[in-house]
């Protein structure tokens, strides 16, 4: 069976009555695959109008579940989405960034979404649809391992809602891989941060993708670099301790150490990237 | 017994949308791929499949006007948009045509099967920006793969789309050698209708799925297959090694051929074949192979050299001691005594692993039977070889199975063994319907060969004036499971270990061992490559401890054909790998200096270096028969049929050949007609491979050309010096004794078919190597040196090749433009080699795990070509193809040192592995 319902409501009926496979995008759904051709029931979402386009509300960044990253790269958007922005020009070429949508990526739940750390440096949260109304899920509960989240399976993610107040902070993205272009990243981090008007940091996020079961956020670092001048050299701040909360693991990209300290160097070159301009 | 039947597949239902401006209304399932619903439903086959994962890119199409991977679209979503294929693009005119002009151009096409997907980026492009950056392109063309080129044709040639300079006239008569003529296959790669493997195939086809084993070695028996046939409408037959009437054993060279079509009780590798499923493909392809009725039992495995050296290690080949499939020797002088006078002695072990092909092109093909003939047609580098084993195997003489080549998406070696032939070739002989074969992305890398991955040991002594004294070499080779080309790694590499200098005392010993691994085979270069990374890197030391600068040692001890080899040959006139390096001298004392300068006022974490290596490579077979037979007749209309049967990869073999018999013949190049390898149309051209066509077949075209001119002129009853000029119908000769006209349509014709026709065979002059490997194993040695420039980052481990400077001596630069693009291309591969690429068996059978670099990992590569020519090689030519690989990762692992002083022995220098050496080099104490 494969439903294209052209409204949210419809979707959700849907998934209400029938246990369905979400396809939006397709750049996960299809390599999953492999050489089979589709099995079950399969929700394609792509045609709902109401889940495309970001919009602000009056305390949220509203991004609907099937924005692209190339339409994330086209909108105009507050400075602490830099790093998302950055990120989106990560997401494998322009083929895969003009089909990708957000809330796959974020379903799809990789260690190595290039969509979480810049999300969840900005405590984004998930919205999810069913027949039963709706929920909001921190980004950072949402996920809950790898590629596991709490999406019941009758919930569509309809859309990221990043809370405003920061949008006025630097933020940045830096995503390292064994080449350039189209890569699986080894180590990703974001950095968001935001400075008093005595230049001191007042407000400092840093996520690390890549080096756990699912993104983290670097509470100790952030809470460390609160006060710090804000200027080049903020980096040597981050110490190996705060990468506590990652556990990264070894495989066919590179060892669990050498992912702790490109992590480390990776933040400290975003901290001070940032610093500069917040 | 458990069956899963296509129950659950998605129904048909009919989509309205728009191909190239066309309105469609395919009936399919609307989770079908776009890509697939273009190829087989639309007949759009110009959009080809890499990977059916978005790694690749081939695939993309504009959907309303974006670019997209058409493999990660649903039918279902189309529903009302407009599609643009490669086929559509000509509707975009004249932003599209002007681009094509360019590919062809600039030689930015070579293979062709990428070329769809980056002229649709590219189109995607140019409709918004019409004089992008080179940073937009790289932007813009991310997305897409290519293995041939090296991406810098393909860039050079969308920034330049914007102009449209006069199309270049075609050489005139005797000109065509020494220009840049555009390819003559180019055209249909640029507009999409080349065929390809995949590409042609009868409606009423079966398909094709053959089980592969799990384990990397597993005994096995199969259940009730007759039962399992009857239980599943749509599947015809299932054949295993019973149902093979010949012999169920092939390889590339017969003595050592150990491969079974299928394992008969026991698998030696994972992806080893022991069934294949014919069937209907849509039944095949909703098949839940879990319930195939097979039983395997895991079996102890070897899967290290080690492992299979021990002396109890159980025999992988009853007939092999040790697990040892051969052993390679070349030995001169005395290396222990000369070692012991050397004034410096250097040593070092290196480690490679598996690399992948990874051609954009999946093996495919299809094949069927004509009445007591089998008819395969799929993309291979050999078709003589495939037709002689495929013979064996189904029991049959060789004539009565017809090879027809198609064009090949990359093969890069790999395709010189068979992979789908002998699958299809037994199927259609079996059940007397065509049957068709593509394999996928994991398919093609589980099953087909690798490059070899090597373990080496090297010592080298040098006097304190910088003299190489002594060289002692020895290799370890992981062949896998079966010989493939074990054997000529094996054999080649001894002979090439010194590199292009003057060794008087050498010793190289080389093994290839099995293990339960993938077979390794055929790579650019046989083995060479890897030898490279340690002679080149070691030469580097050599000449450090000796405090000469890295390029005069290398100068100084270059051969210059008056003294022998390690062989003991001399190669005389043709041996310029001293210009090589004299050619670079002064760009690299430029960047090292520019170095030095740099990384002594840096204080952030980059460093920057320059690395040097050279490289010497033998065209041909290894004291080997290689011959070729080229035959060109003068067809009664008056135009040229060349049989041109060198199967062309994407190097340009279908023009340098072309290129070489009209000059030969002295007529113009517009004139041919060219007939492709077909088996049943055109003489044995050998294998594209060894770096021989345009050596070995390019004089065999010589010969054939010059041939026909004899026989043209005897016809006219006249000699040289003449002018020929062939007509419509008839050719003029003109020279001291007047003119001469001859009217060809009321002559008699050969069995063939011409009015003349002429065949010349060329086998390159070699002796067999003795005992201690000496000898003259080739007619002819290319030679190269490349300079690589890097930038490493000390924090993270990683490098950036910002700039590689190749000078080669390809005797005569038959096309400047395809040896720029071989040249480029084997830098491309090399790069690959030193940063990024290892296979690791069970882990990389995709494109996203196992890495190939990208068009932003592809630096400036400048070619300087040497043409010194050889005294054999047709206008002097010799090969270049493998030539251009072998240099590159030891420049950029010179380079790396150079930079930061840390040398990588275990490749390739990823991030990780180039971080551990940083730390591993702080921590050691220095004088």
């Amino acid at each position: 069976m494969y439903f294209r319902p052209k409204t949210l409501l419809e979707a959700t009926q849907t998934l209400a009555g029938e246990h369905a496979q979400i396809l939006s995008g397709g750049t996960d759904f299809f390599p999953a695959l492999g050489e089979r051709c589709v099995q079950g029931a399969v929700l394609d979402v792509s045609g709902i109008s109401e889940l495309k386009g970001i919009t602000r509300e009056e305390n949220h960044l509203r991004i609907g579940g099937l924005t692209t990253w190339s339409e994330i790269v086209a909108a105009p958007l507050p400075r602490c989405l830099d790093a998302l922005k950055l990120a989106a020009r990560e997401v494998g070429g322009v083929q895969i960034q003009n089909r990708g949508t957000i809330a796959g990526n974020l379903c799809n739940a990789s260690p190595a979404a290039d969509g979480v750390p810049p999300l969840l440096a900005l405590n984004a949260e998930v919205e999810l649809s069913s027949t039963h109304g709706t929920r909001f899920l921190q980004l950072s509960e949402f996920i809950t391992g790898n590629r596991k989240t709490l999406r019941r399976a009758n919930e569509i993610l309809s859309c990221v809602r990043v809370p405003l107040g920061l949008e006025h902070a630097a933020s940045t993205f830096l995503k390292l891989g064994a080449r350039r272009y189209l890569v699986i990243s080894i180590a990703m981090v974001a950095v968001v941060l935001k400075a008093d008007a005595a230049g001191h940091i007042s407000d400092a996020r840093a996520a690390v993708g890549s080096c756990s079961g699912k993104a983290q956020r670097l509470m100790e670092l952030e809470h460390d670099l609160i006060g710090a001048r804000a200027r080049a050299g903020i980096g040597s701040i981050a110490q190996e301790r705060h990468l506590s909360p990652l556990s990264p693991i070894s495989d066919v990209r590179a060892t669990a150490d050498y992912r702790l300290s490109a992590a480390l160097t990776l933040l400290a070159r975003a901290l001070d990237n940032c610093a500069g301009s917040c | 017994m458990a069956t899963t039947l296509a129950s659950e597949a998605q129904a048909f239902t009919t989509i309205h949308f728009s191909v190239n401006g066309k309105s469609v209304s395919p009936a399919v399932s609307p989770t079908e791929r776009l890509s697939r619903v273009l190829r087989e439903s639309l007949g759009l086959a110009g959009t080809k499949v890499g990977c059916d994962a978005g790694d690749c890119g081939a695939c993309t199409v504009l959907l309303d006007g974006e670019q997209v991977c058409s493999c990660l679209i649903a039918a279902g979503q189309v529903e009302g948009c407009e599609i643009t294929t490669v086929e559509g693009l000509a509707e975009r005119a004249p932003i599209f045509d002007r681009l094509q002009n360019s590919f062809l151009r600039h030689g930015a096409a070579q293979c062709g099967i990428c070329t769809p997907g980056m002229l649709v980026a590219a189109t995607a492009l140019l409709e918004r920006d019409s004089a992008p950056s080179e940073e937009a392109v790289k932007d813009a063309l991310a997305g897409v793969l290519c293995r041939c080129t090296g991406y810098r044709k393909i860039i050079t040639a969308v920034m330049d789309a914007g102009l449209n300079p006069a199309i270049q006239a075609s050489p005139a008569a005797g000109n065509a050698v020494g220009t840049r003529l555009v390819r003559l296959d180019g055209r249909g790669k640029v507009n999409g209708t080349e065929i390809f493997g995949a590409d042609e195939f009868p409606a009423n086809a079966l398909s094709l799925h053959v089980i592969r084993s799990p384990h990397d070695r597993a005994s096995f028996h199969f259940g009730d297959l007759q039962f399992y046939v009857a239980q599943h409408p749509g599947i015809a037959r299932v054949l295993t090694a019973k149902d093979v009437p010949g012999i169920n054993c092939y390889g590339v060279i017969p003595r050592f051929a150990d491969q079974p079509v299928f394992a008969e009780t026991e698998a030696r590798f994972r992806g080893e074949a022991v069934a294949a499923v014919v069937g209907d493909a849509d039944v095949l392809e909703s098949m839940d192979w879990s319930s195939f009725p097979i039983t395997w039992d895991k079996l102890p495995a070897i899967t290290t050299i080690e492992a299979a050296l021990e002396s109890d290690a159980q025999r992988i080949h009853s007939k092999r001691e040790q697990n040892i499939l051969v052993s390679g020797r070349v030995v001169r002088g005395d290396v222990e005594k000369a070692l012991t006078e050397s004034a410096i002695v250097v040593a070092g072990e290196y480690e490679t692993g598996f690399i992948e092909h990874a051609y954009i092109e999946p093996e495919a093909g299809c094949a069927r039977r004509v009445g007591d003939t089998i008819e395969v047609q799929a993309c291979t580098q050999s078709p003589y070889m495939d037709r002689d084993d495929i013979a064996k195997i189904l029991g049959i003489a060789p004539d009565k199975v017809r090879i027809i080549p198609t064009a090949v998406g990359g093969g890069f070696g790999a395709k010189l063994d068979l992979s789908v032939q002998p699958f299809i070739a037994l199927a259609a002989w079996k059940l007397n319907r065509p049957v068709r074969l593509i394999y996928s992305r994991n398919e093609s890398i589980l099953s087909t060969t690798k490059r070899h991955p090597s373990r080496i040991r090297m010592r080298a002594g040098a006097t304190q004036e910088g003299r190489l004294l002594a060289v002692d070499f020895a290799a370890d080779f992981n062949t896998g499971a079966y010989s493939s080309w074990g054997p000529t790694v094996a054999a080649r590499v001894p002979v090439h270990a010194s590199g292009p200098y003057n060794v008087p005392n050498y010793r190289a010993l080389t093994r290839a061992i099995h293990t339960n691994l993938i077979p390794a085979g055929a790579f650019r270069g046989f083995g060479v490559p890897q030898a490279a990374i340690a002679q080149e890197q070691l030469y580097d030391d050599l000449a450090d401890r000796l405090k000469i600068d890295r390029l005069e040692f290398r100068i100084l001890n270059a051969l210059d054909g008056t003294t022998p080899t390690v062989t003991g040959q001399i190669l005389g006139q043709g041996t310029s790998i001293r210009a090589c390096f004299e050619a670079l001298k002064p760009k690299w004392q430029a960047a090292r200096a520019e170095c030095a300068s740099y990384n002594d006022r840096v204080e952030g974490s980059l460093r920057k270096g320059v690395g040097i290596a050279g490289m010497w490579y033998g065209c041909g077979n290894t004291s080997l028969p290689n011959p070729s037979t080229i035959r060109v007749g003068l067809k009664p209309d008056g135009r040229i049929a060349l049989h041109q049967g060198a199967v062309d990869i994407g190097q340009g073999s279908n023009t340098i050949i072309t290129q070489i018999c009209a000059d030969a013949l002295h007529v113009p190049i517009d004139r041919f007609d060219l007939l492709s390898g077909d088996t049943a149309i055109s003489p044995d051209c050998g294998k594209t491979s060894a770096s021989r066509q345009t050596f070995v077949t390019g004089k065999a075209a010589y010969i054939a050309g010059t041939s026909l001119r004899t026989a043209l002129l005897a016809l006219a009853q006249t000699t040289d010096p003449a002018e020929i000029t062939l007509g419509d119908g008839s050719f003029s000769v003109k020279n001291s004794d007047g003119f001469h006209r001859i009217e060809l349509r009321d002559l008699q014709l050969d069995a063939h078919g011409y009015v003349l026709a002429a065949e010349g065979t060329f086998d390159p002059p070699t002796s067999p190597l003795d005992e201690n490997g000496q000898g003259s194993p080739y007619a002819v040695f290319g030679f190269g040196a490349h300079m690589a420039e890097v930038v490493v980052d000390l924090e993270l481990g990683t490098v950036k090749v910002t700039k590689i400077m190749a000078a080669h001596d390809v005797g005569r630069a038959i096309n400047p433009t395809l040896v720029e693009g071989q040249i480029e291309g084997g830098a491309a591969q090399g790069l690959g080699m030193a940063l990024m690429e290892e296979f690791i068996p069970g882990k990389g059978e995709n494109l996203h795990d196992y890495l190939i670099p990208t068009i932003g990992d592809i630096p400036v590569i400048e070619s300087i070509l040497i043409e010194d020519a050889s005294p054999i090689g047709p206008y002097g030519a010799k090969g270049i193809g493998e030539q251009a690989v072998i240099p590159t990762a030891p420049a950029i692992l010179n380079a790396i040192h150079d930079a930061i002083g840390v040398r990588v022995r275990r490749l390739p220098a990823t991030p990780d592995r180039l971080r551990a050496a940083i730390l591993a080099y702080k921590d050691t104490p220095r004088d």
